[in-house]
């Protein structure tokens, strides 16, 4: 009873310095990372901290601060919108994954156009983007939208000026799309933009987009939905005319073999599925294999399983999208496999 | 007289000991400034340091061509500064060539031909300006000035300018409303507060007794203005210049909101462009690997360099103005 006293009281001095150093609590667990999943993350922790006590302090610095934080093991997670090769995870002794489902919609704005009116195919909208396609009256334009009164005005590419995983999304399913995209430009949170204007974050895509006739741009999938933009069906790997919605971004991930990936490394775009929408991409968790504090690990790993059962309505009602529970289970799987006994709950 | 016996050079002890004191506590106070200077010394040159630390892996891997090259690709991690460096230049030139002429005149009103109680509001709303944070311009760039420039302004001035040889390429293009003419126009109103301040007060130093004299020869305002106001004001007017070419070379957010954001070199004056502090904003977040990281923190130092250079440039000036008036007076 005594020495348990003592430790106690130990502790409870060394949380009393720690809170006045950081002011934070000692028993809350830190992230750092993705912006684009901050907001899920908080209303995470928000509930988890009303069930269990413990808190989450996350930062949402950008993927890049967050990669460079969790090796410098100054948080106890890191958080990416871009999923790290397994090389790279290797040699820092990291592992990986993910939590939610975010996806990017094509907006547009031409006279008379309203949400959900125009289809296009990942082709043409690489050519687009490339600017070999530069009239929206184009015969590849035309032929996927027989019924729709296309002027000959020209497109107007809007993109993402700063980097982000809106961006990485967009632009690897572009990649895949088409070779040429794939050499000339490439994937990434930043690329060099063959033509076209930059806008800051999706209102400034969204404003960009509303105000320019004849402008084409890209949105994350929740500000779409709630700005009621005129977005468009792209057609899927299996040939439909997919539209967004939380139902058609999870079809994207439902049938990925997420189990024998390589630590999780799917980027989820033009993935099969009869109703899968083709732009969609997970954000993902960066935790140490071989934690220095199992303990705090442990905390980490229980907040994001509780997230796992829990937390899917509180993404909905964010228009985030959460995986499927057979993912769930590869995730699952994974952390037994990979990260030390210890820190597994 | 070298005799006359001083009363004691010795003084009371008491006296003497607060004489110890204050002496003591003024060595003390000169110690505190000398550090309080020396701290931003250490700071400056911390940074250069660190700075230079950063950028060095973009410098090496790109050489001089870090500043020419016109590619900024993340892809393939090449790296270039000019397009950059080019849409900071003009902006910040083209803000001045606005803001310069507008400040003088305002303060020109202010100081001479505004009716007494119109100074105050007209001063205060001036300064007001100068306390709006970027964010705020950059949004009301974004969302008032730049659809109202592409509807209106632009394709006016497009048709306007169509057909004179030269102003026809500075003002073409599709009218998107931002690019690196509305980045321009929403800097000058930010340095603008800046000038007409800074010139306001210098004019108000103007000695009533030469204006007085001039106007008694029979000078119009205007000559009193360019003639007897302006150059004794010169210095003071360029020091004021120079503190609004300095926010405008290194304004960030509200250039980030209206500028296009492409890493092109603009071909009008209605295409979008980048600068230094937009990138920088722009990309640092996500950006990933070290190549990517240093070349961002490269072109900071670019900025630090063009900021310092200007400075430079601006002191140089004000010295050979102040020896020309000088050499005039004798």
């Amino acid at each position: 009873m005594k020495p348990m006293f003592h430790r106690l009281l130990g502790l409870a001095a060394g949380t009393a310095i720690a809170c006045a150093a950081s002011g934070a609590m000692a028993a809350d667990i830190t992230g750092a990372g993705a912006t684009f999943p901050a907001l899920i993350y908080q209303k995470w922790a928000e509930a988890y901290k009303a069930k269990t006590g413990t808190g989450l302090n996350y930062q949402p610095i950008g993927s890049g601060g967050g990669i460079a934080q969790i090796k410098a093991k100054t948080v106890d997670f890191g958080a990416s919108d871009k999923p790290l090769a397994p090389g790279e995870l290797d040699a820092a002794g990291l592992t990986q994954f993910p939590t939610v489902i975010g996806a990017v919609v094509p907006v547009v704005n031409l006279p008379g156009i309203k949400a959900g009116e125009m289809t296009l195919d990942g082709k043409t909208l690489a050519n687009i983007c490339l600017g070999k396609i530069a009239y929206w009256d184009d015969a590849a334009i035309k032929h996927l939208n027989p019924s729709v009164n296309l002027p000959h005005t020209a497109i107007a590419n809007v993109h993402r000026s700063d980097g982000s995983g809106t961006n990485f999304i967009f632009t690897n399913y572009l990649s895949k799309m088409s070779p040429e995209w794939s050499t000339q430009v490439g994937a990434a949170t930043s690329v060099e933009w063959p033509n076209g204007i930059g806008g800051k974050g999706n209102e400034g895509v969204a404003n960009m987009v509303k105000q320019t006739g004849g402008a084409l741009g890209y949105v994350e999938f929740a500000y779409a939905k709630q700005n009621n933009i005129a977005w468009i069906h792209m057609i899927n790997k299996d040939g439909v005319a997919a539209s967004p919605s939380i139902e058609a971004v999870q079809a994207a991930s439902a049938k990925t073999d997420w189990a024998h990936s390589d630590h999780f490394y799917v980027i989820l775009t033009d993935q099969s599925g009869h109703d899968a929408w083709p732009i969609s991409g997970a954000t993902f968790i960066l935790v140490y294999k071989h934690p220095q504090d199992p303990a705090r690990l442990k905390d980490v790993l229980k907040f994001f399983s509780w997230d796992y059962e829990n937390g899917g309505q509180m993404a909905k009602d964010l228009t985030y999208v959460p995986l499927p529970a057979s993912t769930v289970e590869a995730i699952k799987k994974s952390w037994h496999d990979n990260i030390d006994a210890a820190a597994v709950p | 007289m070298a005799d006359v016996a001083l009363p004691s050079t010795r003084l009371p002890p008491s006296l003497s000991a607060a004489l110890r004191r204050f002496g003591r506590s003024d060595v003390r106070f000169r110690w505190l400034t000398l550090a309080a200077a020396w701290l931003v010394l250490l700071i400056f040159i911390g940074i250069i340091v660190s700075l230079w630390q950063g950028a060095w892996p973009a410098f090496r891997t790109f050489g001089f061509g870090f500043f020419t090259g016109t590619v900024w690709n993340p892809v393939t991690e090449k790296f270039g500064a000019f397009p950059a460096i080019y849409g900071t230049l003009v902006t910040s030139a083209l803000a001045m060539a606005i803001a310069v002429p507008v400040g003088i005149g305002i303060a020109i009103f202010l100081t001479e031909l505004c009716p007494r109680p119109l100074r105050r509001p007209v001063g205060i709303a001036i300064e007001l300006l100068a306390g709006i944070p970027s964010i705020i311009y950059g949004i009301w760039g974004l969302f008032v000035f730049a659809p109202f420039f592409q509807q209106f302004v632009e394709p006016w001035l497009i048709d306007v300018f169509g057909n004179v040889p030269v102003l026809s390429t500075l003002f073409a293009g599709p009218p998107y409303g931002i690019g690196i003419f509305t980045a321009s126009l929403i800097l000058s109103i930010m340095v603008l507060p800046f000038i007409s301040a800074v010139t306001r007060d210098v004019f108000e130093t103007v000695p009533a007794m030469l204006k007085e004299a001039a106007y008694g020869l029979g000078c119009t305002t205007w000559e009193v203005m360019w003639s007897v106001v302006l150059p004794f004001a010169r210095s003071g007017v360029v020091g004021g210049a120079m503190l609004a070419l300095g926010r405008a070379l290194g304004e960030t957010m509200a250039v980030t909101f209206v500028i296009g954001n492409a890493h092109h070199i603009p071909t009008s004056l209605f295409s979008p462009g980048t600068t230094i502090s937009a990138t920088i904003a722009n990309e640092f977040t996500e950006a990933l690997g070290d190549l990517y990281v240093s070349s961002l923190v490269a072109i900071g130092m670019i900025l630090f360099l063009i900021t310092f250079i200007v400075l430079a440039v601006a002191q140089l000036m004000l010295r050979s103005l102040e020896a020309r008036s000088g050499g005039r007076s004798q």
